[in-house]
């Protein structure tokens, strides 16, 4: 790949997406505290609808595909962008997949182009413009030797369990520039958040279960279900030896907040290791105060192991 | 034994004798190899069509019963009894009545598209299992799962406004679920949520959920999505022949006034 992404990533269209504005408020402000640390500029999308997360494909996938196709319609034709960032990986996933979609069928685009007439937009075209996740949008603006340059503050004895969740690599067949070999993200053994962090002075354990699921979809339908799948994320990385999970995306960070408490409560199974967005991790390298990054915000209270890291 | 046989060892098929002899031999108990004779009369030929007809089951015929879905599913792990690669099997021969014998455990798939990703001919499993759910509630074989209840109530939000804000989909879940939201873990959730939130962030999330986010101008959209919407709800319903169903169960329905009339 021509790697102009340097350049490229300097600015882009952020697409933070409903959860950012609710539970996963620390990920936007640790997302945004670094941008700015590093240099990175973020645009919001002007007046962004939400991606219907996992929900509405079910009731119908082609109308989850036009609200995808209106976020990247909007960057496009209203900003002028040509990378759209999504730092949750269920918009990230969505905007891919309607992006998939578009390219390679006609049903698809025939529906996309009667609603979005409708309701009076231009319709987005596939190709118009390249959607990236945070992980991405580090890796490539700034990358692991710029990254270093800027750390202030190790991450030295941070051991870190990196979670990718489902989202972000399935299923293969939307991520087309993954698995392209050395340099690209895998999706059965993503790494480009350990790189990050362990450029940030962290060291990554051995973790099994980088791409299990938490249950997200039934989190609250099926609770017990979520429940004991999160637990086995949070036991694997405790066994694992770490001491942080670090996240990429605010519903699996939610899911594993939420059910650790509930295990905990329903279940009487405590475990003690940490959750913590790699953003927020970044942040802290990069010098930023711990409140500044929203680890005030999160549920699972790291205060003591970060005071005892001399992050906090 | 292929698991597409496991059917015929159900346990309400197996035989049990207090006291069995056989050529003077002493069989009593259980045993799995005295195997009702059974015939599967009720084929629903059409059953594979339908599923291909709702959103996901569109690529169910391609299925070569590798098993790679259920090997890598995350819902298997924990219940042996969730059987993607089973069900399909089922759909394909028409099997109705195998296939309602787990209809409470069909929606419990996570979406978290292992299958998909592992499947070697594109079946998209996930999308099946969808389908399946949705033709089981269609079909009235099963009420509205949770699982559906919270779809409908996250994408009507999404639809009227354009955005989702989370605590609202959550009042509205526990609402139509019958769940109170009282529960300790919940309870205990928030306050670990607000320990550390100062007053003045606090307010801030409070005043959130007075002004509901939305997405300005979204009128139109929300209207084409609607008329999109409806159309593709009538279609599905007479690709199940759903209307015949409803007419015949009227004239079943009106049949005992009939005969008491009689
Ligand atoms: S995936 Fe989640 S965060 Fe992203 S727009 Fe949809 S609901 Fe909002
Ligand atoms: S890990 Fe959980 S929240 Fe994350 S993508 Fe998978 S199901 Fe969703
Ligand atoms: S998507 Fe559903 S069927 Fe497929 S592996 Fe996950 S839980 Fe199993
Ligand atoms: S992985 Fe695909 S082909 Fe194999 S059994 Fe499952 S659906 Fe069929």
């Amino acid at each position: 790949m021509t790697d102009n992404r340097a350049e490229k990533y300097k600015k882009v269209a952020y697409y933070p997406g409903c959860a950012l504005e609710g539970t996963g408020h620390a990920y936007n402000r640790s997302t945004k505290e670094v941008g700015k640390a590093l240099g990175l500029e973020l645009e919001e999308v002007k007046n962004w609808n939400c991606c219907g997360a996992m929900e509405v494909k079910n009731v119908d996938p082609k109308v989850q595909t036009y609200l995808s196709s209106r976020v990247m319609s909007q960057a496009v034709n209203e900003m002028g962008h040509s990378v759209v960032m999504a730092p949750c990986n269920g918009c990230y996933h969505n905007l891919k997949k309607a992006e998939f979609e578009l390219k390679n069928e006609e049903g698809t685009r025939e529906v996309v182009d009667r609603i979005s007439k409708k309701a009076g937009h231009k319709t987005y075209q596939a190709g118009e413009v390249e959607t990236i996740h945070a992980l991405d949008w580090i890796k490539h603006g700034i990358g692991e030797e710029g990254l270093k340059k800027k750390v202030s503050k190790s991450l030295k004895g941070m051991k870190v369990a990196n979670y990718y969740g489902c989202m972000y690599t399935r299923p293969r067949n939307i991520f087309p520039e993954k698995d392209k070999g050395p340099g690209t993200e895998s999706t059965s053994q993503p790494h480009f958040m350990d790189d990050l962090l362990a450029a940030a002075g962290a060291t990554n354990v051995d973790f099994p279960l980088k791409t299990a699921c938490c249950g997200g979809a039934h989190t609250l339908s099926d609770s017990d279900m979520s429940t004991k799948l999160v637990l086995n994320i949070l036991k694997a990385a405790e066994a694992s030896g770490a001491n942080v999970i670090a996240t990429e995306c605010p519903t699996c960070h939610t899911g594993l907040e939420m059910h650790q408490i509930r295990a905990e409560k329903r279940f009487g199974v405590k475990t003690n290791v940490k959750i913590l967005y790699f953003t927020q991790l970044l942040g802290m390298a990069l010098g930023l105060s711990a409140k500044k990054v929203g680890v005030h915000e999160n549920m699972s209270d790291s205060f003591e192991l970060l005071q005892k890291q001399g992050l906090a | 034994m292929p698991i597409h046989e496991k059917h015929l060892i159900r346990p309400e098929n197996i035989k049990s004798h207090d006291k069995l002899v056989m050529d003077g031999i002493d069989i009593s108990g259980h045993w799995s190899t005295f195997i009702e004779t059974r015939v599967v009369k009720d084929y629903n030929e059409s059953l594979q069509d339908e599923i291909a007809a709702l959103p996901g089951g569109e690529y169910v015929h391609r299925c070569w019963q590798c098993g790679s879905c259920t090997n890598a599913c995350t819902v298997n792990a924990i219940n042996p009894d969730f059987n993607p690669r089973y069900w399909i099997y089922l759909i394909r021969m028409g099997m109705e009545s195998e296939l309602l014998r787990d209809k409470d455990i069909i929606w419990q798939c996570v979406s978290c598209n292992k299958c998909t990703y592992v499947c070697p001919r594109e079946v998209a499993p996930e999308g099946v299992m969808k389908a399946t759910a949705h033709w089981l509630e269609l079909k009235g074989h099963t009420p509205q799962s949770p699982s559906t209840i919270f779809d409908d109530v996250f994408s009507t939000q999404v639809i009227e406004t354009g955005k989702i804000e989370d605590s609202l989909v959550v009042r509205n879940f526990f609402q139509r679920t019958g769940q109170s939201l009282t529960q300790d873990w919940l309870i205990e959730m928030v306050k670990r949520m607000v320990a550390h939130l100062p007053v003045k962030m606090l307010m801030a999330l409070g005043i959130a959920t007075v002004l509901r986010p939305r997405t300005k101008n979204w009128g139109g959209a929300r209207d084409a999505i609607k008329e999109y919407v409806a159309e593709q709800d009538a279609h599905h319903r007479k690709a199940l022949g759903l209307e015949s169903l409803v007419e015949m169960a009227k004239l079943e329905a009106a049949a005992p006034f009939k005969q008491a009339a009689e």
